[in-house]
């Protein structure tokens, strides 16, 4: 099963299963989502569960904390990552923070997908990885899942969440096949998952960059390094036990992330990382991520602003040489 | 329209309370007792109660970053009030929200959004699951004149028309936003005249009658509840306090100052009853004199209430 019908199986289960879920987003009814992710789904449930909104991401996102202070609970599609700067109050500021002002009233249970990444030469305003802000916003789980198995078990999760959560998609990823377990499939929120095992060096990551990290490993298992990576899955709640527990093992750790470097999320990891487990450390952590700069529309001045696999051999072998 | 005696003297009383209120927290703010800060409702009265008194006790409304007026409408407790602008345990939020963020969803309010346009989107999302739960309820959104030039209100005024949702927009036009005359933002005379744009009613009114706001608003919530869709209702009214608690208001003239004292909703409503004979100077007093008691009593217990514990300040960030 595709990634793409790996997340619109979990959407269809979860309207199914529960009346109060529906879907709201730009071109998400007939036409079946920009991404073609929502195919489907209004000619089985109808409009009222399959929304087609105006091009109004502030109302679109603003509308379901409305929904869910009276009870629904709304997912909503934003089209591209990039364009949450058009409703980032109603995120940071109103969605995040509902629960919390009002002392604990109400229960948020949203979820907001959309999809992020480069790599198709789509330019600076439809390539970020804006997920590091959403992890600097206490009241927000970030959810980022790299397989179809994933994608379908995190976002049943999300869905049944009580709290707000933003489910990022990784637009490389929504033609790749997975094996996705039949029947009920969820995936606990916060729990990172092992997808290699080594003792020579740890490698944090998700989404689109699990599957570079894995090309990564295939080489350095080749010159005698066997890594250990750790797909973290969710952001927030981030499980750093299990990444602690493979530093502590191998001894090296670096951090990859498709968004830009500074004050990134290999930042805060590292920072985690090396306050938790100093004394196992045997030399300074590392970080891969994309350069500090938009991302450009050219192949290969995308290609040399996005991390790459030799970017993560380079690193790797800095480690542990 | 007939009204009864009792409708007639429980909003003048319903005003003087939310007058009251606010003359008292502004001492308590100048003597320093209440942290933050503070935006004040004096002279917009009249628009708060007369829309909350057209609406059912289920309908919802969101308020903005001047939210005690329109909580004391909705019918929040004077205590639970009192002791959030304290930042205590009693307070509706817990000391969490404070001034600019009361609210109780039990009692029909949305907690206040201190972000201006932030909560025109929020109502239409109540609307719309108003409209898909097919509840005979109706959402209000209580703004300023200058949310109107925020781009929020636009997309979810319109998205509200197009879906013909249970939506009534109030915009309380005290004639600035902050310090700055409307006039200087806005081309059009009436912010009303924005409502063709989206194809739904427009209606302005003297929003320092409370009658006429309430029966503006009583037609409005009817058109939403019946399912035609939203309303724009503009309440033309005047702020006689400053923006908030550092703002000594210089930038009002003193003429128009002057006539909108003359103007101020509670004064005017007043000299009605009595010249209708609905009431006699006793009975207004008496509203005052007991609304008074009511006000002194939540701020015993709000100053006696304990603080939260420091280590509240972790709970309530996730469910």
């Amino acid at each position: 099963m595709t990634y793409r019908d790996a997340i619109n199986a979990a959407l269809a289960e979860e309207l199914e299963r529960d009346e109060r879920v529906f879907l709201l987003g730009e071109d998400v009814g007939l036409f079946g989502g920009a991404m073609a992710v929502t195919k489907g789904l209004y000619e089985r449930f109808g409009e009222r569960r399959v929304q087609d909104m105006p091009i109004s991401e502030s109302a679109i996102v603003g509308g379901t904390l409305g929904a869910v202070l009276t009870g629904l609970r709304p997912v909503a599609e934003i089209m591209f990552i990039d364009f949450v700067g058009v409703c980032m109050d109603q995120i940071v500021n109103q969605i995040a923070k509902v629960r919390y002002m009002l002392g604990g009233q109400v229960e948020v249970p949203l979820v907001i997908r959309t999809q992020g990444g480069g790599g198709k030469s789509y330019a600076a305003q439809h390539s970020q990885s804006l997920e590091a802000w959403f992890m600097h916003t206490p009241g927000l789980k970030v959810v980022i899942p790299s397989t179809p198995a994933d994608a379908k078990g995190l976002l049943k999760s999300a869905i049944r969440d009580n709290n707000p959560v933003l489910f990022i998609e990784h637009k490389l990823l929504y033609n790749e096949k997975g094996e996705v377990p039949e029947g009920e499939h969820l995936v606990p929120l916060g729990q990172a998952r092992v997808v290699r095992e080594g003792s020579g060096l740890t490698i944090a990551t998700y989404s689109r960059m699990v599957g570079l990290v894995q090309q990564a490993a295939e080489g350095l298992a080749a010159e005698g390094t066997e890594v250990e990576i750790v797909d973290l899955r969710t952001l927030t709640p981030l499980d750093e036990e299990t990444m602690f527990a493979s530093v502590r093992k191998t001894g090296r750790f670096l951090a990859v992330e498709e968004g830009h470097l500074t004050a990134g999320v290999g930042a805060e990891l590292v920072a985690r990382v090396t306050k938790n487990c100093f004394d196992y450390l045997d030399g300074p952590p590392e970080r891969v991520a994309a350069q500090d700069r938009p991302i450009p529309c050219a192949p290969a001045l995308e290609k040399a602003t996005l991390p790459q696999v030799e970017d993560i051999l380079t690193a790797a072998r800095a480690l542990v040489g | 329209m007939a009204y009864d005696t009792q409708f007639l003297l429980g909003l003048y009383r319903q005003m003087v309370l939310i007058r009251q209120f606010e003359e008292r927290v502004k001492f308590l703010f100048l003597e320093g007792v209440m942290p933050g800060t503070i935006h004040q409702y004096q002279g917009q009265e009249a628009v708060a109660v007369g829309v909350c008194s057209a609406l059912e006790a289920q309908d919802v409304i969101t308020s903005t970053h001047r939210p005690h007026g329109h909580a004391l409408a909705k019918g929040l407790s004077i205590e639970s009030l009192m002791g959030e602008l304290f930042g205590k345990v009693t307070g509706c939020c817990h000391g969490k929200g404070g001034s600019m963020h009361v609210g109780d969803l039990e009692k029909g309010m949305v907690p206040a959004i201190a972000i201006v346009g932030g909560g025109v989107p929020i109502a239409t999302g109540i609307g719309l699951s108003f409209k898909l739960r097919q509840e005979p309820r109706v959402a209000v959104c209580f703004m300023g004149d200058g949310a109107t030039n925020e781009g929020a209100f636009h997309e979810a005024v319109n998205m509200g028309a197009i879906w013909s949702l249970p939506v009534v927009y109030v915009i309380e036009n005290n004639r600035y936003s902050a310090s700055t005359p409307i006039c200087q933002t806005a081309r059009v005379e009436r912010l009303t005249e924005r409502a063709h744009a989206y194809g739904i009613p427009g209606v302005t009114v003297d929003g320092n009658d409370v009658l006429t706001v309430h029966e503006a608003a009583q037609v409005a919530v009817e058109r939403a509840r019946s399912g035609a869709g939203p309303t724009l209702l503009e309440a033309m009214t005047y702020r006689i306090t400053g923006h908030s608690r550092r703002d000594p208001c210089l930038y009002q003239p003193e003429e128009e100052r002057k006539q909108a004292l003359a103007e101020e909703p509670i004064g005017r409503y007043g000299a009605w009853l009595l010249a209708e004979g609905t009431a006699e100077q006793a009975a207004l007093d008496q509203a005052r004199a007991e609304v008074d008691a009511e006000i002194e009593e939540a701020v015993r217990a709000a100053q006696a209430a304990p603080a939260p514990a420091p280590e509240a300040a972790l709970e309530d960030v996730f469910a």
